[in-house]
């Protein structure tokens, strides 16, 4: 069956899940248990945003699940008084697909870690963005491991020095927006635990979104990775080491935007630049609605690997494609409609029972 | 056709083999044949039996494919030890097949592939069928038919303009015409058969039927026969028949699952032989709301399947053992959120990548003990290809009941074997009830009401199946252990003592609800009990036949249920003086056997990767009785 078969309508992220009519507030969020993350995590601040967001999107709140795997954030849900699951590790992916593909009446979220998506779960999270399922995937980014007591993690800096690379990490980290970008994910973006009015809008971006939104949130890791995110937050430095992305606007920074992203025709990526010297009318006006992904890819290139001195924050990406789960309801109910759609499915069993080559006895 | 002139002889039964290359079709000539005789009314099952590679070096011993069909006028259990029948496509098929073939067994090959090439790549240093008439030739315990299959072929179907290689593919055609007029087999089915399946191409529809039919008027019109073969109708229970794969049965009983239960059926699964016919066949069934997804692994699978039961569908993954290791750690999450899952394992030759074609029953004590922790599963195993049809409803009712991952094991032999199966009526499937939660079940303190998910139903231990959307009823579930009853995490010593075996109790419950166990001791008084599971129910059952026949006194029982064991298994096997229990394995049911019951089960264990010989456990079963005669009867002792 080709799309145009299956009469799919345009919808957005939530216009299947029944809303709710009630005032709703952050206290309604809040479930009874204690929550028991180290002080200072960042952590605190994304669940603070989420309860505090989700009142705004108005539904009913036994129609929200929240699926985790495994490590610090993995904890979220039992935070949250909505229905929720905390699985296993790297697989919340693909028990979220589960969920809606058989559902389409859930708004459905996946709080992971970079441990959990990019390591043990990598193949799943690949595999949810390239299929577009409706759901919203944050992974908390604190380039560590914390839960199992600080080993570096697939985003941590080459040359890292932890409990089991004492003479530092050989290994070559991952970009997450990079690598979601290269999955032809439909929506990508980043933010930071501590912007709670950059965080609470891109989630709102990503809520509205039909398809898989991957969220990547910068989370400070106070105990075995303090301070990795400085130079995004700190007053004195986040002027240039922000590269901000805002969909229809120029990509300028810097103190007065004094800095501005160009092509570069060298590599046929971007690069940065005085504004000065280029002149304003030269430099990239940000398109998260392009269809091809390669400019966006380019700009998530300007993230540094190493210690983070720069990086690109906004909505990197949010293009149309047709959603996994929206399409295979489809196909079951065209072929239902097709197929004897005034028979009782027991009927329709036993002529299915019945059917092939068949024989009578007596 | 008309009907011949020859000679008929009535024969009670017949084990035919066909074999050939892999890509000449074999599987499909095999299955058409027992689709005549099923329909002809005989009774009868098969052994399929194919190389993993799809194509393996042409001509030689590793890509022979073979078909093996038992039809008899009688009741029958097994595909047969011995072939009386070998049709051999070129010299690798013959080569392959010669020495399960019974004294005097007739073969058919086709001559136009004893080439010097195919005879070089089959081994032999000269052409057995040059020596036919010298004294002592290798073939000369049988009755061989050399015939130029493939070159009656393409000159019967020159006229429709085909390349030379389409006509020669039509050679099995040809082969399965010839037979069906030796064995007097109806020819309707085949015929309407090919004009379905080459509808949208008539060349090479007709070039098919043409090969079929001349296949027929040659064994009719030539000497080469003098006599032809007929095997009457099996009386059978009267009914409506059909005859069905494991693989088949099994996909329609998860169908009839859903339909039986009102859940939506939700399939996550990944590619893997044996299994995969079950994805492709529920793939064809939305109509009946069965959704099917492809996962990017075996742990995605399982995990969508869970996510999907969390949302209030009937959650199924399908796999063989390779794909049990993997979601071995998924299992157990459901173990400990306690939802409902199918988890089906085709079993097949192991460990690792094994024989992927072949049959095993080697992953009980994966299913039983594969995950970390204590982590209890209800096993349950089919018997034959129709029963895995009814396997499957049972998985689905405890899983649902019981709110608990289930194993079905049905292995490759079940998976792509076939045997009649009278086709049970819609209304007296078992019901089952999800009985989804719709309301809170405890009262606070203060006097409030409120949902915990883990307090439980007093008689199955389960707990309740709250789905999202039912407002109230918002709770988090998690791998991490829960509290007693409100279930939130919970480290407490004592709390996790009393969950882990609240979790063993629940599945032992499942116990009470299982009919008791059918022994089948027609003379009363049998010292020996054989005790099989799974896909041994054939084998061990001709074996039985084979003994009581000669005079001996046997007992045979049965286990559908692996894991909880029925209620009076115990005292069954305490009864007798010897326990035999024969398994495709090293052992794995003796054990369980002897570690739950202390009984001396005495194992006969066979790892071909084929179903077990009736004869040869025939005579393990009368070394058996006659050691048991010279001891002190036990039997005797409780009378």
């Amino acid at each position: 069956m080709t799309l145009q078969d299956l009469d799919i309508p345009r919808l957005r992220g939530l216009d299947l899940v029944p809303t709710s009519s009630d005032k709703q507030t952050a206290r309604d969020y809040s479930s009874d248990q204690e929550v028991r993350w180290c002080p200072g995590c960042g952590d605190y601040a994304v669940l603070k945003a989420v309860q505090s967001f989700l009142p705004d999107l108005g539904l009913r709140r036994e129609n929200i699940v929240f699926v985790s795997g495994i490590g610090c954030s993995s904890r979220f849900p039992y935070y949250l008084d909505t229905y929720g699951m905390h699985s296993i590790h790297g697989r919340a992916p693909s028990i979220a697909t589960g969920i809606a593909t058989a559902r389409e009446d859930l708004s459905v979220w996946v709080v992971t870690g970079d441990g959990d998506a990019l390591s043990i779960g990598g193949n799943h999270l690949v595999h949810a963005l390239r299929r577009n399922v409706n759901m919203t995937i944050l992974l908390f980014n604190n380039r560590i491991y914390g839960l199992t007591k600080g080993q570096y993690s697939p985003t941590s800096e080459a040359g890292k020095v932890t409990k089991s690379t004492p003479v530092g990490s050989i290994d070559h980290p991952f970009n997450p927006v990079s690598l979601a970008l290269g999955a032809e994910a439909t929506f990508v973006a980043r933010t930071i635990d501590s912007d709670r009015k950059h965080l609470t809008s891109v989630l709102s971006a990503a809520a509205a979104h039909r398809g898989t939104a991957l969220v990547e949130i910068y989370q400070n890791c106070p105990i075995f990775n303090d301070g990795a995110f400085d130079a995004v937050k700190d007053g004195d430095t986040k002027a240039d080491a922000i590269v901000p992305l805002v969909h229809g606007e120029p990509i300028a920074f810097g103190t007065g935007g004094s800095k501005g992203l160009v092509r570069d025709s060298l590599t046929g990526g971007v690069k940065v630049a005085l504004v000065a010297e280029v002149g304003i009318e030269n430099v990239l006006v940000h398109d998260a609605h392009n269809s091809d992904p390669t400019m966006a890819f380019a700009i998530s290139r300007l993230t540094d690997g190493g210690v983070l001195r720069q990086a690109p924050i906004g909505i990197f990406r949010q293009v149309e494609r047709p959603t996994y789960d929206d399409q295979a309801r489809a196909q079951v109910a065209a072929t239902r409609a097709a197929t004897a759609p005034d028979q009782t499915p027991e009927a329709q069993l036993a002529a299915l029972l019945g059917g092939g080559d068949t024989w009578t006895v007596g | 056709m008309s009907t011949s002139e020859t000679p008929v002889k009535q024969l009670d039964r017949v084990v035919i083999r066909f074999a050939g290359d892999s890509g000449d079709g074999m599987q499909l000539t095999g299955d058409r044949f027992t689709q005549e005789s099923a329909v002809f009314g005989n009774d009868l099952v098969t052994l399929p039996n194919f190389p993993a590679e799809i194509r393996a070096p042409q001509g030689t011993l590793p890509g022979v494919s073979s078909f093996q069909v038992h039809v008899a006028d009688h009741n029958i259990l097994t595909p047969g030890d011995a072939p009386d029948v070998l049709v051999a496509m070129n010299p690798a098929a013959l080569r392959a097949n010669l020495a399960d073939l019974r004294p005097g067994a007739t073969i058919i090959v086709d001559t136009h592939e004893f080439t010097a090439r195919n005879l070089q790549k089959a081994g032999y240093a000269a052409d057995p069928l040059a020596t036919l008439e010298e004294p002592g030739n290798a073939l000369e315990a049988f009755q061989v038919h050399p015939v130029n299959l493939t070159g009656m072929t393409v000159e019967a179907v020159k006229e429709f303009g085909i390349s030379r290689k389409d006509a020669a593919r039509a050679k099995n055609m040809f082969a399965l015409g010839l037979l069906s007029w030796l064995y007097g087999r109806p020819t309707e089915p085949t015929v309407t058969f090919l004009e379905r399946r080459f509808a949208k191409a008539p060349a090479i529809r007709d070039a098919n039927l043409t090969a079929f039919r001349a296949g027929w008027n040659f064994g009719e019109t030539t000497e080469t026969f003098a006599i032809t073969y007929a095997v009457k109708p099996a009386p059978m229970q009267p009914g409506r028949y059909r005859n069905i794969t494991g693989n088949l049965a099994l996909a329609y009983g998860l169908v009839a699952a859903g339909v039986r239960s009102g859940l939506p059926v939700f399939l996550g699964s990944y590619p893997i032989t044996p299994a995969s016919d079950i994805l492709h066949e529920l793939s064809k069934h939305k109509a009946l709301g069965v959704t099917t997804f492809q996962a990017e692994d075996e742990i995605a699978g399982v995990g969508s399947a869970i996510g999907a039961s969390f949302a209030g569908a009937l959650g199924v993954t399908t796999t063989s053992g390779p794909g049990v290791a993997l979601k071995s750690e998924a299992i157990g999450l459901a173990v400990m959120t306690e939802l409902p899952l199918v988890v089906v394992d085709v079993q097949r030759g192991g460990p690792s990548t094994g024989l992927p074609t072949k049959t095993e029953q080697s992953d009980l004590l994966q299913a039983m003990f594969g995950r970390n922790g204590d982590a209890p599963v209800p096993v349950i195993a089919p018997q034959s290809p129709g029963d895995c049809f009814d396997a499957a409803i049972e998985a689905a009712r405890i899983a649902v009941t019981y709110r608990t991952p289930v194993m079905l094991l049905s292995d490759g032999y079940l998976a792509n074997g076939s045997a009649p199966w009278r086709i049970p009526a819609v209304d007296g499937l078992p019901a089952i009830e999800p009985g989804f939660a719709t309301g809170p079940n405890h009262t606070k303190a203060d006097g409030t009401e409120e949902f915990w998910p883990y307090l439980r139903d007093d008689e199955t231990l389960a707990r309740p199946w709250a789905i999202p959307g039912t407002a109230g009823l918002e709770h988090r579930i998690g791998g991490l252990e829960k509290g007693d009853g409100h279930g939130d995490i919970s480290y407490d010593p004592a709390n996790h003592d009393l969950m882990t075996r609240t979790r063993a109790a629940k599945i032992a419950r499942i116990a009470d609800s299982l009919p008791p166990l059918v022994v089948d001791d027609p003379s009363g008084c049998s010292n020996v009990l054989v005790v099989g599971w799974g896909s041994t129910y054939g084998p061990i059952g001709a074996a039985v036949r084979q003994v009581r026949a000669a005079g001996g006194k046997v007992a045979q029982v049965h286990l559908r249920h692996l894991n909880p064991f029925p209620k009076d298994l115990g005292e069954i096997l305490r009864s007798y003086d010897r326990v035999l229990v024969p398994e495709m394995n090293m052992g794995q049911l003796s054990l369980l056997l002897r570690g739950t019951y202390l009984v001396d089960a005495i194992g006969f264990n066979v790892v071909r990767g084929l179903p077990i010989k009736a004869a040869e456990l025939a005579d393990t079963i009368h070394e058996l009785i006659d050691a048991a005669s010279d001891t002190p009867s036990r039997r005797e002792a409780l009378r």
